[in-house]
């Protein structure tokens, strides 16, 4: 299968291992994933903040760089950006009086998936320690983010992945599916409750006395990681990708200095 | 332009776009999937949990259990439509008991009501997946106020009267009759979301379901 | 008649009364964070409520087809709305009712007003109602030397201690139990001194001191829960047979209902019905549900009044982005599931309506530029739980979005020095919309890592940036991004190991 990767704007310049981890996965199942150049983020935060006139530029590039016949499915490391391409595109260019491009952004967001639901849903993958090979000796909590669970009801695909990692001891998170504050431009108009719903998050992720807390959304987690560094825990944070890219042979380190999230050396 | 005209025009000019009326998808339950001794037992765990008193028994032995209940009332009331023979156990050997009638003819005052002991009526009909039990306003259930103001209610309740589900009581009953669906005593969840019961509507509720 | 509009399009008229933020979110929500009691009651009685409302709903096999029936059922009522006032008004008045129209909130006070004057009366009951308490009828009738008294518990707890209510089902979830004991021993006159913080013994408590009230009052002003057109019959849903007191004893009732209020048919409350108690106290059914069609002779109120308000409802309905906001039926699962409202309390909204559900209503009802009601749209993470809970599927998050975008392009239209957010926000439509503007920027990745330093974390951006920083580290940027290393090192034909193993090289 030819699979397009859309990298997401955050991974793309913040957490560039997201993206390789992925196509680690990937290319470990025989698939040839091509990576569209035109891209560059789905616009969310424009949108989510109200900005429609400049999310249209965007949504307009997104489009237009994954409108291609030549690949069979797309594939984002985030649910928040894949929801956006499934449910905002088609929004924006309405609001926008833009038909062709609703057009267009409708036969995009159909073919986009998740990690998790294409790894689950089209590729067949359920268990990562015998298909993928993933191995991670560590004891993980997982966040689960609101728009992977509420807008594209993943469910426990995540999870569940994460639990057929080899040697991984994953540790139930107290009120997991309660948001971590972040929410995009929230997290700064609104920074002090923000905060306040950050540091129940934290609270909840030390008492499982895990050395890691995992999610599938790049952009929670460097706000759950900004927040733990802030406070001095040793617990970082790390995106599935990267524990399901982990090998026995080739493994992801997670020592180091903390950086919010990721591996780093 | 009186006031019922503007908001009335103001109306049609938010509608102006003309939104379509969409079908009622009405695939919920409408009909039950239980037996009657099934709907009973159902009924009784619902009223239980909501802190009502119920007691299952045959119609023939409804009189003496409703003796049995007012043992220590020294004063009922009841509206003017109850069948006398659920009383004929009261009437018997009760000397001391008080029944006061309500009726159209001879309503009964606030006070009245206010210094009774308990209420006896019948009710329409009783959803047992609720724990709801309707009073309707017809003779046997009285005004709506008889129901209300005493502090123990005793609702008799034929079991043939029990259904599951709502759609299947809202089925059986006329809108424009006076209402009151009885879900337990009075209770409030005021205080730190936890639920108490005794309020102000009856504090006493208690079921006769009659087999 | 035909739902055709021929006349003339009106601009939207917008509501009047206790709809208003008047201070701004973020500003309010920051003093009342710092309340640490008030957090700690919230969170406790806000779990609380969680637990008993999903457990309600996880034992009906067929709640989501409830809710797909109620959401339609509520588009259809918005849909014909004209038509469906037509018939509930006929039917209403057939059987004795008597039907008042009001514009707005000072209309609707004036109209209450008159009524209780014709009967000579200076005190009133009253049932818990949104309505009343959006248009601020118990001060107006202050003013007009009208004592109204609340009979809901938590309406008592907050009229007593003359507090303002921080939730639209239970108005005083702000207080615990030590807190409304003490309110009570304070202002309850023969009050037990020794009484308990017992529920059960406050609850004794409200009885004793309301009983006399409700014997002996002669007027008694509710809300309505529903009102079904094809019968003209009214209902109010309630637990302490406060409700019942109010709409059975005295001989005048008089009711305030929004005209969203209206359900089609008599049948649709069997979704309703079941919908409501399991959404709000996440019961089986709540204690009372009380039923009337205009007057019963012999039998209740015999002097019966219906107040039908606009009050900007028919400016949300002229939004077709937010009109669905219109088919909240009250029951506050949004509010008890929010992450925000748990930590901010209701009084951090402004309005009567709080939480999720009043960010958007608020707003809508009196339009984006009303006060401080721009914020309200953005008191949201966008989490999501609030559609999850709304037991008639309003896409609450959807309709925020849409109001931020109502305010941002309020904002445009007014000559002014761009905001930062306006200035971050076309920087960034620069960067988004065209691979190569943003590969341009990514090159500057390493001089972010080098700001980062030894630390390699940010610790303190300027500007709204700030807000980021004042409790979150930013991690050091990479040294190239995703893009650069996949044209640099994963295109080239060198056979590769790992990819998520290669290093991060400066």
């Amino acid at each position: 299968m030819k699979i397009a990767l859309f990298a997401t704007c955050i991974v793309d310049a913040m957490y560039p291992r997201t993206a390789r981890a992925t196509v680690a996965i990937l290319e470990r199942l025989g698939h040839e994933v091509v990576f569209p150049s035109g891209q560059a983020c789905c616009g969310q935060m424009h949108v989510n903040s109200g900005y429609f006139k400049e999310a249209h530029a965007v949504v307009a590039n997104h489009v237009r760089a994954f409108d291609a016949d030549d690949y069979d499915v797309a594939v984002a490391p985030s649910g928040s950006c894949v929801a956006s391409v499934k449910h905002q595109h088609v929004q924006v260019a309405r609001r926008c009086g833009d038909a062709a491009l609703e057009a267009r952004a409708a036969v995009v967001g159909a073919k986009t998936y998740e990690l998790s639901q294409l790894l689950t849903d089209v590729l067949g993958v359920e268990n990562a320690a015998e298909q993928l090979g993933s191995y991670f000796p560590h004891q993980v909590t997982y966040h689960p983010s609101c728009h992977g669970m509420r807008l594209l009801k993943l469910e426990d695909r995540q999870s569940n992945l994460l639990k057929s990692v080899g040697g991984i001891e994953m540790v139930e998170l107290e009120q997991a599916d309660q948001c971590c504050g972040f929410g995009g431009t929230f997290s700064m108009k609104n920074a002090d409750v923000s905060t306040a719903m950050m540091e129940d998050k934290i609270a909840n992720i030390a008492s499982t006395g895990a050395q890691l807390c995992t999610g599938g959304d790049a952009s929670c987690l460097m706000h759950i990681g900004g927040g733990l560094s802030r406070q001095g825990s040793p617990v970082r944070t790390l995106h599935f990708a990267e524990i399901l890219a982990s090998t026995l042979e080739s493994p992801i380190d997670i020592d180091g200095h903390v950086q919010g999230q990721g591996v780093s050396r | 332009m009186s006031a019922r005209d503007d908001v009335m025009s103001r109306i049609k000019s938010a509608l102006r776009d003309a939104p379509p009326t969409p079908d009622i998808p009405r695939n919920y339950r409408l009909a039950t999937n239980k037996t009657a001794a099934q709907r009973c037992e159902q009924l009784v765990g619902r009223l239980l949990d909501y802190k009502a008193n119920v007691y299952v028994v045959p119609t023939t032995q409804a009189p003496a259990k409703l003796a049995q209940l007012l043992a220590d009332a020294e004063s009922i009331v009841v509206p003017h439509g109850l069948e006398e023979h659920w009383l004929s156990g009261l009437r018997d050997d009760a000397g001391s008991l008080r029944i006061e009638v309500d009726s159209p003819e001879h309503r009964l005052s606030v006070s009245a009501l206010d210094s009774v002991d308990a209420v006896v009526t019948t009710a329409a009909v009783a959803v047992s997946e609720t724990g709801t039990i309707i009073l309707d306003g017809s003779s046997s259930q009285g005004r709506r106020i008889i129901s209300l103001v005493p502090d123990r209610h005793i609702c008799l309740l034929a079991a043939k009267d029990i259904v599951e589900v709502l759609p299947e009581a809202i089925a059986r009953l006329n809108a424009t009759a006076p209402q009151t669906w009885i879900s337990g005593p009075s209770a409030t969840s005021d205080i730190e979301l936890e639920r108490v019961e005794g309020v102000h509507g009856p504090r006493t509720l208690d079921v006769l379901i009659l087999t | 008649m035909s739902s055709t509009y021929l006349g003339m399009p009106s601009l939207p008229v917008f509501g009047t009364g206790n709809l208003n933020a008047t201070e701004s979110f973020p500003q309010a929500a920051k003093r009342e964070l710092k309340n640490t009691q008030l957090r700690a009651n919230l969170a406790h009685a806000t779990h609380t409520i969680r637990d008993k409302r999903e457990n309600a709903v996880a034992e009906l096999p067929d709640w989501e087809e409830m809710r797909d029936a109620g959401s339609a059922i509520k588009n259809a009522t918005m849909a014909n709305l004209p038509a469906l006032l037509e018939a509930f008004e006929t039917n209403f008045t057939a059987r004795g009712g008597i039907i008042h129209w009001a514009r707005d909130a000072q209309e609707a006070n004036e109209i209450v007003t008159a009524l209780i004057k014709e009967t000579g009366e200076t005190e009133v009951v009253k049932v818990k109602s949104m309505a009343t308490a959006e248009i601020g009828l118990n001060e107006y009738l202050q003013e007009q030397g009208i004592a109204a008294f609340e009979t809901d518990l938590a309406e008592l707890i907050v009229q007593l201690d003359h507090d303002k209510p921080s939730h639209i089902l239970v108005p005083a979830i702000h207080k615990n139990r030590n807190q409304i004991r003490d309110i009570f021993l304070r202002e309850m006159e023969e009050v037990d001194p020794g009484l308990s913080n017992e529920p059960a013994r406050l609850a004794e408590a409200a009885r004793r001191h309301l009983r006399k009230k409700f014997l002996s009052a002669k007027v008694a002003i509710s809300g309505a829960n529903f009102g079904l057109a094809d019968t003209g019959t009214l209902t109010v849903v309630e637990s302490e047979g406060n409700g019942r007191m109010c709409l059975t004893l005295p001989d005048t009732l008089i009711t305030v209902m929004g005209i969203e209020k209206l359900l089609p048919s008599w049948r649709d409350l069997e979704v309703f019905m079941q919908l409501l108690p399991r959404s709000s106290t996440g019961e089986r059914m709540n204690p009372y549900t009380s039923l009337w069609t205009g007057v019963t002779p012999g039998d209740g109120p015999q002097n019966v009044h219906l107040v039908l308000l606009d009050n900007g409802r028919t400016a949300a309905l002229a939004d077709q982005m937010g009109r669905t906001a219109l088919n909240c039926i009250r029951c506050s699962a949004c509010m008890n599931v929010c992450p925000v409202y748990e930590r901010t309390g209701g009084h951090a909204y402004g309005s009567t309506y709080p939480g999720p559900i009043g960010a958007i209503l608020s707003p809508l009802m009196t339009g984006i530029k009303s006060e401080e009601n721009n914020s309200l749209p953005y008191a949201s993470s966008l989490c999501g739980a609030c559609f999850d809970a709304c037991p008639v599927k309003i896409n609450i998050p959807e309709i925020l979005v849409h109001l931020r975008g109502e305010d941002v392009d309020s904002q445009r239209a007014k000559v002014k020095v761009p905001t930062q957010m306006d200035l971050m926000m076309k920087a960034s439509e620069w960067a988004f919309s065209d691979g190569s503007h943003i590969n341009l920027l990514e090159k500057g990745l390493p001089i972010g890592k080098l700001a980062a330093g030894r630390a390699k974390v940010i610790k303190k951006l300027p500007g709204i940036a700030a807000g980021w920083t004042q409790s979150r580290d930013i991690p050091a940027p990479p040294s190239q991004s995703f893009r650069q290393w996949w044209v640099k090192e994963h295109q080239s034909p060198e056979p590769r190991r790992n990819p998520a193993k290669e290093e991060d090289q400066l």
